[in-house]
């Protein structure tokens, strides 16, 4: 029998990508069947059986279980403030660069960009390790208020539900502000010279010139960021706020993905709830996704997917 | 002044840049020394007398430097411990995630490969969906890698942005090379490590810092891998235990200092504030060091977070 050579080695193609193709099968596909413990009474660590099936009964106990309910609103509530703070801000890298682009000292403005990038790198804990040698009760701040006069006894920034959602943001803001406005930079380094050059001929000032001509030729960029933090309204990450909770700050700090591996964890041990909550939160994520991609296909006639 | 009398406007246009600028360079001033204030602060605390640096007294320079601390921490148990899996796991995962990455980048442009598109997207398409921690952690439970070394690399290798990274710029290396390759009777495989790898080399330089940085800072899995076990703790995860812990954390301390260090002073015995920032600096310093080596790849890497499939 003879054996297309060409398909033959088509097929010895596919084998050197099979291994890594059962990775992804394995560790990104695999785990979607794992939505079936939220139609489960499952019970770590006995195996689900046809006895076990419950159907829509925990996402329905979402709804019908007050204590549940005001759980789920109030991490909502959480998330969609967080989540909005972000979004409404979300034109702070872009004024940023605008205006770090507007430093005519080159050594300055690198200076400038290479240390507010910095804080990209590190991780959410070493964040919170300096937020907390920074502003714990013995940290730089409140030993120089205290010194100063202003205040008698620390302040604890830290323990405090006060401006929670704020301060969130202002953590995400000095961690990746620097980082997000590298792409308003490249794209004004993109902007055509002579705009700017027959502009200034005419007599602009430096504001116009912004307003102008650097703020419109770069909207596009923004608009794409405003899209995709759109659609991850509701995927922040548990980590920062992992860090961040304690006890005073919980019920104003968790978020959805924190909820569900808190709920998870707690005493309840409840991982079919909290499977079927984040289940919900995936498909609603997915649908954001698409539902922003497709306005920005309306838009800007083309997507960002 | 009349709008006839150009010196007025230019006067006038000269005196409101000049300001625009001067609270440009303050403002940045401000940005700039948040950004590394708190890095500085941490640091000289590290080494200064710790009697000090426990009140909050060493603010804007050391006091009474001394570097007791660097060797204090190596004696709490589990620290040398966590930084050697911090370290391993650095160095496998970023290896296998860099060249699994390359691989597949170069295979993905291969026109021979079957069903070359669709393999593509079901790797790059799982960028967009997400099972949850649940299903994920009973997943890593069933395959045996919770409380196991190999649950941070496995799920780390493939990494679609990467993957779409060498692919792209795979395709912009001229097909002659490969053509010629092909001609001297170079297989599939042979093409790619003697002749693309070599090529697309800039490009997994990039990869690798990324994914290294990447694999340093994890924590999360840590957290929800690690359950039963101290074994596979990460000097992130010890870190976060440290602070968070003050109570056990003062134990692991008096358990170092009072049998060692009989002269030890009040300025250099260990306290939870010395731990904390010192570990804290240690943890830092990788990040720090390859970060002059990092910034010419910036524009290349944001296009990470922001890449069309």
């Amino acid at each position: 029998m003879q054996i297309d050579p060409k398909k033959a080695r088509s097929y010895r193609e596919f084998l050197y990508i099979l291994p890594f193709i059962l990775l992804v099968a394995v560790f990104s596909y695999f785990p979607l069947y794992g939505w079936i413990y939220a139609f489960h009474d499952y019970q770590p660590p006995k195996p689900i059986t046809a006895e076990t099936f419950v159907g829509l009964k925990w996402f329905t106990y979402i709804v019908s279980n007050p204590v549940r309910t005001a759980d789920v609103l109030r991490v909502l509530r959480n998330t969609f403030a967080i989540s909005g703070i972000s979004l409404f801000f979300s034109w702070f890298p872009m004024i940023f660069a605008v205006f770090l682009n507007e430093i005519k000292c080159k050594p300055y403005q690198k200076f400038v960009q290479t240390v507010t990038t910095l804080p990209n790198f590190i991780s959410w804990v070493l964040v919170f390790s300096i937020a907390f040698n920074v502003f714990g009760s013995n940290g730089a701040v409140n030993s120089v208020l205290t010194d100063m006069g202003v205040i008698s006894k620390p302040i604890s920034f830290l323990k405090s539900k006060d401006h929670l959602w704020f301060k969130m943001w202002l953590w995400l803001t000095w961690k990746n502000a620097g980082w997000a406005a590298i792409m308003y930079l490249a794209a004004i380094t993109g902007i055509d010279e002579q705009m700017i050059e027959a502009a200034r001929v005419d007599g602009a000032t430096r504001m116009q010139i912004i307003r102008h001509i650097i703020i419109p030729s770069i909207l596009p960029t923004y608009f794409v960021i405003v899209m995709l933090n759109i659609a991850s309204f509701l995927n922040n990450g548990m980590e920062q706020y992992y860090v961040f909770q304690n006890d005073f700050n919980r019920k104003y700090i968790e978020v959805l993905d924190l909820y569900v591996y808190n709920y998870a964890r707690s005493s309840i041990k409840n991982y079919p709830l909290s499977t079927a909550i984040s289940m919900l939160k995936s498909i609603v994520s997915v649908a954001l996704l698409a539902g922003t991609n497709a306005v920005s296909k309306l838009i800007r006639g083309e997507s960002f997917i | 002044m009349s709008k006839h009398n150009p010196g007025g406007v230019q006067l006038d246009k000269s005196f409101t840049d000049r300001v625009i600028s001067v609270i440009t360079y303050v403002v940045y001033a401000i940005f700039a020394f948040v950004c590394v204030f708190p890095f500085y602060y941490i640091f000289i605390n590290s080494i200064s007398a710790n009697n000090l640096s426990e009140r909050g007294k060493v603010i804007l320079y050391p006091i009474g430097i001394h570097f007791q601390n660097y060797i204090n921490v190596t004696k709490i148990p589990g620290l040398l411990n966590a930084a050697k899996i911090s370290v391993l796991r650095t160095v496998v995962g970023t290896a296998l995630t860099v060249i699994v990455a390359g691989f597949l980048g170069y295979m993905f442009t291969r026109q021979t490969l079957w069903k070359r598109k669709f393999w593509y997207r079901f790797v790059v398409v799982t960028m967009y969906f997400n099972a949850g921690i649940i299903p994920w952690y009973l997943t890593m439970d069933k395959l045996g890698l919770t409380n196991n070394f190999w649950g941070y690399i496995f799920p780390t290798i493939i990494q679609p942005f990467y993957i779409i990274l060498c692919k792209t710029f795979c395709e912009s290396v001229p097909q002659e090379l490969q053509d010629a390759g092909e001609i001297d009777g170079a297989g599939t495989l042979r093409i790619f490590f003697s002749i693309m790898l070599p090529v697309i080399k800039p490009i997994l330089a990039t990869i690798a810092i990324f994914a290294a940085v990447a694999q340093w800072n994890s924590f999360q899995d840590t957290l929800l891998l690690m359950t039963s076990t101290d074994k596979y703790n990460t000097l992130q995860y010890v870190l976060f235990q440290y602070i968070n812990q003050a109570n056990s954390l003062k134990a692991l301390i008096s358990s170092t200092t009072s049998s060692s260090n009989l002269a030890a002073t009040l300025a250099r015995a260990a306290t939870a504030t010395s731990v904390r920032m010192t570990v804290t600096v240690v943890v830092v310093l990788p990040v720090m060091m390859v970060y002059p080596f990092f910034q010419r790849f910036f524009t290349k890497g944001i296009m990470i977070g922001a890449v069309k499939g």
